[in-house]
């Protein structure tokens, strides 16, 4: 979040100034700060609003220690095939196989784990390549062969359900050992003991508190160094505060529940790697850069071929990702397993922010997005409400979400 | 004859922040051609707009008389239904559909039975072909057609809703020289019918030849009206009403000292992309460091193929050649490579090769090198900025900012933004492409005065321009094509508009 007052009009900074100056810069407007990130600060103000819709409606049950846990550990997979699928539509692709493909990874997982007794570390292990190879199978398609994603996906959808059916044989297989178990449905517990609440699960929470305030400080100082805008201080401090009070209190009602999820760790840690992936290497920047111009692109000498082809692997490790946590919750593969999750992941990035035509998107608005319809599926669900009705609110709020943007769009008078 | 079909008294009209048009009068006499001029975002299109109610009545102050009755367009039915027709810049042909369904579209003449009588309409269609010049088959499909045709195609769209008023944004602007030359005088025979016509346009040896009055608008204000029958008008006096201040030399001096070669092609020849044709064949050409050369051709001679095919390969199939740079053999084969070896090229369509306009400045400009602003694939954002920042002060990039988009900067900042792109990979050979192309007086000079440093640096660039005057201002020495074969070398001292025209028209005649 930054604003778009230019320190060095207001107060020159010396190139080389000490980090101190990080204590005395930019601007305290904060309606030119809200107005200015509406775009990004809409999620967020979305997803606040239906949180706490929910919470009111459950009486509080929403947000109770034992249902937190449960969106994290029903949602983690969808999180999961969000974070690829925002990455394809940025470069102005789709995936629509996904859900298959969870299905096909989860089976190939579950016939050598529980079909024929490997260790549980093969079926993973086999299940990413799977994922992988099936990402490759897209990508050459996609880049190489110059189909359209739409249509090679598409394809890959039935392709795949097919293959998954004949891999089961058209049967369920469970149930997992349980250490496959523990992917999904397995917590780190009582590492450090604590009275009725799990202190590991905090110390972890404080940890990212800190990582998130020294980073944020670290960038900023950088920032300001090299003569950009910055937030005010205070301003600065009261998005760490709010952002850390936020993150323990989450920590704190799952130390009060079964501890940090398992799934939740690996789900964390690809949100930040993809989140810098994204944003800081060459190759994120080649995605935004195909997805907003492709022409330009290629006349700036990316490899377009070559990025494509890698974002479709990248798709299919995740998808695969999703795979085996989503077998390992349900404890077993189902023929039908994954069916839909394309939809579920693609509305999540839609909802997060990314624009249809490509070029613009954020894994962390992908998750935002994720997350809104997460809380209003479970909330929903505590409601009772049936699920006929769950479908059209969903579907109702993608389509404002899409209307919305397009509408900001519209009046900030952006190029197209 | 001097009575006012048009006027537009005291238009107003603003956007959130900014007023595109202030207190605009402007008042046309039927039947004559009338000329509308100014620097890009001057506000001639708005103005243009308003009148043919794409800005409907309400959105701005002031009135509109046509025919001496007061005006308020909804839209633009609203005004094609008295008879004015706006020809916007961007052709709005629908690519796939034949002539006569374009000409006829929103207008369907339907028959009794409420359907399409396509008979009819084609009949009618190429009634109206035949009155705009235009020999071609009314069921071909537009996109077959060249950009000039498919200009007269808008006309005969525009004949076929009874125009009274034509209103053409930057007619010329995509023309060659000879489709140029067909379209004014089709606008000197709809003018002896009794249509009058208001064109907007950059090119003011057009506007001389051809306009009966130039209004000249400046800064979203009308600033004066010239009669150019009586008025003992030049160029020279259109451009001091634009810019407001005399260009004492419209092309910023240069010393010329050529070094050593630093590109050079030989027997450069490519194959159209699908057509069974040969697009460029057998060019040679050479640059030296510090001296800028030029590519002189019609539409269609291969300019820009020939420089995106030697680009990294960038157009066609079947390239066959060779390409040297410093003296040293090098395959160039793909745009990172051309760009390793040292060579950049400026597309003439910055927004749909050379920009991501969704993105901001930054970005932009160091999208072509990131692996220079990287180490193990992570980019460095803080110095990627900083180099966004040298450029926008070196290059004088006017925005809010470098995280500004791109899409909102006018023509020439964007054309700045494109040049600062490729002066970060640090080429040693720029070849631009249409450099100045759609962008004002003002930003043309400050591009020439790039131009000129980069040479000064010990840079070689090719420039390639429909213009000749900028050639022949700009250049040291100029190759002419024609129909991609070269036709003539010679250094700019020889050079003379009528001597270029001749060689880059002499092939074509032999072809046919």
């Amino acid at each position: 979040m930054t604003s778009i007052k230019t320190p060095s009009t207001e107060r020159p900074t010396p190139p080389d100034s000490p980090p101190t100056a990080a204590l005395h810069s930019g601007t305290s407007d904060l309606r030119a700060l809200v107005l200015n990130n509406l775009r990004q600060s809409g999620i967020y103000v979305a997803l606040v609003v239906i949180v706490a819709l929910f919470a009111v409606l459950t009486d509080g049950v929403l947000l109770s220690p034992g249902n937190i846990t449960n969106i994290v550990l029903q949602y983690s997979y969808i999180l999961v095939l969000a974070i690829g699928m925002v990455i394809l539509i940025i470069g102005g692709h789709i995936d629509l196989s996904v859900g298959s493909v969870v299905a096909l990874t989860g089976a190939v997982s579950a016939v050598l784990v529980i079909q024929q007794g490997h260790p549980w570390w093969i079926g993973v292990l086999a299940a990413l390549v799977v994922g992988v190879a099936v990402g490759a199978w897209h990508g050459f398609w996609v880049a190489y062969a110059g189909i359209p994603a739409f249509i090679v996906t598409l394809a890959g959808m039935l392709l795949f359900r097919g293959l998954t059916l004949r891999v089961l044989d058209n049967i369920s297989l469970s149930p997992f050992p349980s250490e496959y178990q523990q992917v999904a449905a397995g917590f780190l517990n009582g590492l450090l003991g604590g009275q009725g609440f799990d202190a590991f699960t905090l110390l972890i929470g404080a940890i990212a508190v800190a990582g998130y305030a020294v980073s944020g400080f670290r960038t900023r100082v950088a920032r300001i160094r090299y003569q950009q805008p910055v937030e005010s201080f205070p301003l600065f401090v009261a998005r760490v505060v709010l952002v850390g009070a936020v993150l323990m209190y989450f920590a704190w009602q799952l130390a009060h529940a079964r501890g940090l999820p398992i799934v939740l760790i690996i789900l964390a840690v690809l949100v930040l790697v993809y989140g810098l992936l994204t944003r800081r290497t060459v190759f994120g920047r080649q995605v935004y850069a195909i997805g907003g111009n492709l022409s330009a692109a290629a006349l700036s000498g990316v490899k377009v071929r070559t990025v494509n082809f890698w974002m479709f692997v990248n798709m299919g490790f995740l998808a695969a990702v999703a795979g085996v946590i989503y077998s390992s919750r349900s404890n077993g593969a189902q023929p039908a397993a994954g069916n839909m999750f394309e939809l579920d992941a693609i509305a999540a990035a839609f909802i997060g922010g990314a624009a249809v035509t490509g070029g613009v998107g954020t894994v962390v608005g992908a998750m935002v997005g994720g997350l809104i319809m997460a809380v209003m599926s479970n909330g929903m669900q505590l409601m009772g409400i049936d699920q006929s009705t769950q479908s059209v609110v969903k579907g109702l709020v993608l389509l404002v979400a899409v209307a919305f943007d397009v509408y900001n769009k519209r009046r900030a008078g952006t190029a197209r | 004859m001097d009575d006012t079909i048009l006027e537009m008294r005291r238009i107003t009209k603003t956007f959130p922040g900014v007023t595109a048009l202030e207190d605009v009068t402007l008042a046309v006499r039927r039947g004559e051609i009338h000329a509308i001029c100014g620097e890009n975002g001057a506000g001639k299109s708005t103005l243009m707009k308003v009148l043919s109610g794409v800005y409907p009545s309400g959105s701005y102050d002031g009135e509109i008389l046509f025919d001496g009755k007061p005006m308020q367009f909804r839209g633009i039915r609203d005004s094609e239904a008295n008879g004015i027709v706006i020809i916007h810049q961007e052709l709005a042909l629908v690519p796939y559909l034949s002539i006569a369904e374009n000409i006829f579209l929103g207008n369907e003449r339907r028959g009794r039975s409420g359907l399409i009588d396509w008979n009819f309409a084609n009949a009618e269609a190429a009634k109206l072909l035949a009155s705009v010049g235009l020999h071609e088959n009314p069921v071909t499909p537009v996109i077959q057609l060249g950009v000039g045709k498919q200009q007269l195609v808008e006309i005969a769209k525009a004949l076929s809703k009874k125009v009274r008023l034509l209103i053409l944004d930057e007619p010329t602007a995509a023309l060659n020289d000879i489709d140029s030359a067909h379209l004014l005088d089709l606008l000197r025979a709809l003018k002896e019918q009794g249509i009058t016509c208001i064109m907007i346009s950059h090119k003011l040896n057009e506007i001389t030849a051809i306009a009966d009055s130039t209004t000249v608008i400046r800064d979203g204000r009308a600033v004066e009206t010239l009669d150019m029958r009586s008025d003992e008008v030049t160029q020279q006096r259109i451009i001091r009403g634009m810019v407001g201040r005399d260009l004492d030399s419209f092309y910023p001096d240069r010393e010329s000292s050529p070094g050593d070669e630093v590109l050079r092609i030989e027997d450069w020849t490519v194959r159209h992309p699908v057509q069974d044709r040969m697009v460029v064949e057998g060019v040679g050409l050479s640059v030296r460091a510090g001296e800028v050369v030029g590519i002189a051709g019609l539409m269609g001679a291969g300019r820009t193929e020939l420089a995106m095919s030697v680009f990294g390969r960038s157009y066609g199939r079947d390239i066959r050649g060779r390409l040297f740079v410093h003296g040293r053999e090098v395959q160039a084969r793909t745009v990172a490579e051309a760009i390793d070896n040292g060579i950049a090229y400026v597309t003439e369509d910055r927004k749909r090769y050379g920009l991501n306009l969704i993105d901001d400045v930054r970005r932009n400009v160091s999208a072509a090198a990131l692996d220079r602003l990287s180490r193990l694939g992570w980019v460095n954002g803080n110095e990627e900025i900083k180099v966004a920042e040298s450029s926008r002060k070196e290059m004088n990039i006017r925005t809010p900012s470098v995280m500004a988009v791109v899409g909102k900067l006018s023509g020439g900042n964007q054309q700045k933004v494109v040049l600062s792109k490729w002066l970060f990979t640090d080429p040693d050979v720029l070849i631009l492409d249409e450099p100045t192309r759609g962008i004002d007086v003002g930003a043309k000079y400050e591009i020439y005065t790039i131009i000129n440093r980069l040479v000064a640096a010990g840079k070689a660039v090719i420039v390639i321009s429909s213009e000749l005057p900028e050639l022949l201002g700009m250049c040291d020495r100029i190759y002419t094509l024609a129909a991609g074969r070269i036709t003539g070398e010679m250094p700019v001292a020889e050079a003379t508009q009528e001597s270029l025209m001749e060689l880059m028209t002499k092939d074509k005649e032999l072809v046919g």
